[in-house]
């Protein structure tokens, strides 16, 4: 791919490293809100090139880590049903219910399959006509308008056998409870640069005024986050609070427009339940009435599903971006990416799986987090 | 999740009434639906995500930016030497 290299390059990180160190006069946090930069930040080694000044709070970008055990519950009780196919991404597999995962309901007979793409799902139904396909449709808006064209995909093909259990989230509306939240430390805001390619960042300028924040949408190479990081610290440091955009070679203001009319066309706003946050008002997608015969949860009886979640698990902080995945007593203990206790360590993107594949443990010496074989971070 | 893979397009072709194409991710090609880039044409390079084209590369803004993180090395003279890279003993 043209400009992968160029957007790894060293000494040009070093550039902007150095700007970011010439900037900073005080402390500040700045929160990545999308897992694949948390994801990103860590394996480079971002953070540990910021001055101690600049620290990045982790956010609640992963959708398999966001989404609540009760929907887990009600895709494990779907995917155990006789007869079903039911479709996931990967990660999925893993994430823990109240009584175990999808690779023990596959274990027990249950027919689960990952697929790349909605539209295998949708493939699958088509192929299987005396089975009912049903795709877990969970994302933020990079996802959706996959799932949403699956749905209509599903609908011009006449058929009656596919359902997507649909769990959507949405940005903007998290950014305004982190913000409006007591216990809110964040200063500014790296937006997710592939939900605006998607949405645009047209929604943005009236947070970023309210609540006097920067917000810089920000891509996920190296060089890309550090200067998402160092326009995030000039506007800090200036006390200027607009929008800023940092990834303009795939971001445009408006967003995809083709994309938006389809969302808009199946699905429409709800209040959402987001795993260890609780209730966001209007923060999710749900199907339309016109496409209702497409609902999972209406075609299976899913209703009285108890739900429990582990004490031991503080996933919830950490995607608020109150706790450090280290901080957490579980951690690396009986908590790890092979026995999960929660979300946050099963995904690839969770923070807790980053920090644990990237050995960033906490050395027991000095209470400082450091890489698996050098503890110190350079000061 | 939120990651989405950069690609090359090349060729172009209806299925299922939907506007699809062969993507090409450094070597490995996939159908990809290009429904939401009516634009698009062979040699372009998208970012796609679960199977689906999102947005077209621009490449004129892409050296740009790189342009300008090249620019920001005036000030490295005055602030020393770079700093160790990361997992560096101290």
């Amino acid at each position: 791919m043209k400009y992968l290299t160029e957007f790894r390059d060293g000494e040009l990180a070093r550039k902007l490293v150095a700007e970011i160190r010439s900037a900073v006069t005080r402390s500040w946090a700045i929160m990545e809100v999308c897992g694949g930069q948390t994801h990103s930040i860590i394996r480079n080694g971002i953070d540990q090139l910021l001055p101690p000044e600049v620290e990045l709070v982790h956010g609640p970008g992963c959708p398999v880590c966001v989404t609540p055990v009760e929907l887990i519950d009600k895709a494990h009780a779907i995917a155990a049903a006789p007869g079903v196919i039911f479709c996931s991404f990967g990660d999925m597999l893993r994430v823990p219910g109240t009584a175990g995962d999808l690779f023990q309901v596959k274990g027990r007979g249950g027919d689960v399959r990952v697929v790349y793409s909605p539209l295998d799902a949708v493939k699958l139904a088509r192929e299987n006509p005396t089975r009912e396909v049903v795709f877990f449709g969970i994302g933020f808006e990079t996802t959706a308008p996959a799932n949403a064209m699956a749905v209509v995909q599903a609908q011009r093909l006449g058929l009656s056998n596919f359902s997507v259990l649909v769990s959507h989230v949405l940005v903007p509306p998290a950014i305004e409870a982190i913000l409006g939240s007591p216990a809110n430390r964040v200063q500014a805001f790296l937006a997710a640069g592939h939900v605006c390619c998607v949405m645009g960042y047209h929604q943005y300028p009236a947070l970023a005024e309210r609540f006097r924040v920067p917000i810089v949408v920000t891509g996920f190479e190296p060089l890309d986050l550090l200067d998402g990081i160092r326009r995030a610290v000039l506007q800090l440091e200036a006390g200027t609070a607009t929008v800023e955009n940092a990834y303009p070679r795939v971001v445009t203001f408006e967003g995809n427009r083709p994309a938006q009319a389809v969302l808009a066309d199946v699905f429409e706003e709800t209040d959402r339940a987001w795993r260890g946050i609780g209730v966001i008002p209007r923060s999710g997608w749900r199907l339309r009435a016109a496409y209702r015969a497409f609902d999972a949860e209406a075609r299976f009886d899913v209703s009285g599903i108890r739900s429990v979640e582990p004490a031991a698990c503080r996933s919830g902080e950490v995607l608020r971006g109150t706790l450090k995945p280290h901080q957490c007593a579980a951690f690396g203990k009986e908590c790890t990416p092979r026995a999960p206790l929660g979300a946050t360590m099963v995904s690839s993107e969770g923070a807790c799986a980053a920090y644990y594949n990237y050995g960033r443990l906490v050395d027991l010496g000095t209470g400082r987090i450091g890489s698996a074989g050098a503890v110190a971070c350079p000061a | 999740m939120c990651l989405a893979v950069p690609g090359q397009v090349l060729s172009v072709f209806e299925a299922d009434g939907a506007r699809m194409g062969k993507v090409s991710f450094g070597g490995v090609v996939k159908d990809v639906c290009l429904a939401y880039l009516p634009d698009i044409s062979v040699g372009d390079y998208t970012i796609v995500h679960v199977g689906f084209a999102l947005s077209k590369i621009d490449e004129a803004t892409a050296l740009e930016t790189l342009r300008t993180f090249a620019d920001l090395g005036l000030l490295d003279e005055e602030f020393g030497p770079p700093p160790a890279p990361a997992g560096a003993a101290p």
